[in-house]
Parts: structure tokens; sequence; C-alpha cells
């Protein structure tokens, strides 16, 4: 189905749901009892943004299909979420980067989606930007902590600066249909978005004492469907049980 | 590491609560880590609107073998209790 709002929407909601899973992965696993939760509960949020994203592209979509049906069935080349979140958890560090990166990009691109001249994005933005605000707080003074903490936190984050850094340019560059969704006024200029980001980056980084890596060659390509192979096997732990039990209720 | 981080005790007001109610406690560096822990710890099904916390090294606590000579006294002086009045019935929740 070629509808740009559609696609936008798979967009916005694959980038929420794989992050959220992501996060979910560490439910039990965290370094201590109280980030354990406040990772657990930022993925909640991220599913919970999903399901508000998946039921209004459920309904554009028509024939059946549904928030579940979105998430749960279809194959790795439909998801459409940038690079950067389906990027394994390595360490906290490498937890932290990934979500201050994602959570800068998103506070502003929400910032906008404001509004954005459809109600429905509007609405969801409206109610998923609280959320945002605490989520960009949160990994923000985690890169300033371990970033101006010890040797070792800060090499740990220096690494995970490194491998996360070429992940970031995706997040600004116009896929088809953002680009359809930009002329119509539903979704701002993604290069609007990218100041803001750098100034994020710069400002936080400062007070880290963490230099901001040269803006170098980027991975592409997730918003079009091409993704690496940590997405594959994400799918295959978090469709399983609708894949084998279609329909299948709790 | 978590060894290493002070406790912090969590106080919490509710929304129709008058005043903070001690609700229990968590490890973090500083007061502002204990002030994000106590949100995401504590306040995840909406139980409150404000929060206080007090690293716990800075409570004093009384001594539970003075308890005889603090509390017992109190126990037989049943007249401070407003317990001897005759209350009109038109009187509730009293």
């Amino acid at each position: 189905m070629a509808n740009h709002l559609h696609d936008f929407l798979i967009h916005l909601g694959d980038n929420a749901l794989i992050l959220g899973h992501r996060l979910s992965e560490l439910t039990g696993h965290g370094p201590v009892l109280e980030q354990d939760m406040a990772m657990t509960n930022i993925a909640l949020d991220l599913v919970g943004q999903t399901r508000n994203i998946f039921q209004v592209a459920a309904s554009i979509q028509g024939g059946g299909a549904s928030e579940d049906s979105i998430a749960y069935t279809r194959d790795v080349t439909a998801y459409k979420n940038v690079l950067l979140v389906e990027q394994k958890n390595g360490d906290f560090a490498k937890t932290v980067t990934r979500q201050f990166f994602y959570d800068a990009f998103n506070y502003h691109a929400y910032q906008r989606l404001l509004k954005s001249n459809n109600k429905d994005i509007a609405a969801i933005a409206d109610k998923a930007i609280k959320e945002i605000t605490y989520h960009l707080k949160w990994s923000a003074e985690w890169v300033i902590r371990l970033g101006d903490g010890t040797d070792e936190s800060h090499q740990r984050i220096k690494d995970a600066i490194e491998t996360l850094w070429p992940y970031t340019g995706e997040m600004f560059k116009f896929a088809d249909y953002e680009l359809a969704c930009h002329d119509e006024g539903i979704f701002p200029d993604i290069h609007s978005i990218k100041g803001d980001w750098d100034e994020e980056i710069k400002n936080v980084f400062a007070e880290a004492n963490l230099d901001v890596p040269e803006s170098g060659w980027m991975h592409d390509g997730g918003k079009r469907g091409g993704h690496s192979e940590h997405l594959g096997f994400l799918l295959a732990e978090m469709q399983f049980l609708q894949r084998s039990y279609p329909g299948q209720e709790w | 590491m978590d060894n290493n981080w002070p406790i912090w005790e969590i106080f919490l007001r509710s929304k129709n609560g008058l005043n903070h109610k001690h609700v229990g406690s968590l490890h973090a560096t500083d007061a502002e880590m204990a002030m994000q822990n106590a949100r995401d710890v504590y306040t995840r099904r909406n139980e409150g609107i404000s929060i206080w916390v007090v690293e716990s090294k800075h409570i004093s606590a009384s001594d539970p073998d003075e308890g005889e000579s603090l509390f017992d006294p109190a126990n037989d002086k049943v007249y401070r209790h407003p317990t001897f009045y005759n209350l009109p019935d038109e009187l509730k929740h009293m």
C-alpha cells in the first residue's frame, strides 16, 4: 500500500516499539534495582506510544488490521525504524547513549509534531511529549554521570559513542514518505530538528567532558526496511507467540 | 557498585494527603538521582504529587531500648484523651 501517512505512522511506531522492546530485555537485569525500574518504565512508555500510533495506522490500513497485527505479523523488511534503536543493549553506557541520541531527536521531533496539521498525530504527540521529556532528562543525566564519572565509566561511554555515532545520521535524512508528509504540513522539516539535536548533544557532552565526534560516514536504510541483522533476532523473540499461536490473547 | 551508594528515605505527598508520608528507601549517589529514582520506583501508580528525599544518615531515630521510658508513661494517662465528653447525637464523624 502506497500511503505516505500510513508509512510515516509505521515509522514512528516502529521506532518506539523496537526501542521499547530493547529496553524491556533489560527488565530484571538492570545494574541496580532503581535503574532497572527506570528503564522498564521507559520501555512501557514507548510501547504505550506505539499502541496509540498503530491504532491510527490500523484505521488507515483497514481490512481488519489492528495494533497487534501491525506489531506482530510483519516481516523484518516491513519495519521502518531507524537502525539506531535496534542496536543491541551492550553495557549500561551503550544503552544510555543509544537512549540519549534517540531521546534528543524524539524530543525535538515531537515538539514539532504537536503542531502537525494532522489532528491524530498532534494528539499522540501531546500525550507522549511529557514522557519523552522525562526520558531525555533521564538519559542526558546518565550521559553526564558516566562521562564525568570514573575513568572506567568515561571510557565506556566514549566507546559507546564511537560505536553508535554512525547510526545517528539516518534520523535526519528524509525518507520518501516523510518528505511527502512534510509537503502536506504533517511533519516538520527534518533538517531543523538536526540543528536542535546538535545543540542538545553539544551541551550535554560539554557537561560530561565528552567530545562530539566528527560527522563522518553514516549508516542508512532502516527507514526503508533495510535493517541490521540484529532486528531479525529481536523480532523472532517478540513475535514468537503471535506467529505460533495467531490471535492468542491473555 | 550499588553497595557503595548511600541510602535515601523517600517521602511522598499523595493527591489528597496533607502531609508527606514515608514510603520506603532506595539507593542513589546524590539528591537529584534519589529524586529521579523515587519517581521511578514509588510513583508509578499515581501515588504522589510531591516527593521529599532525605539521606538516611541525616535521620535521628529514637532508641528502642529507651522505649519504656519514652512511651510507657503515657499509657496510664487516659485523661489526656478527649473521651470523657458526652457528645450530642447530631454530631457525626467524631
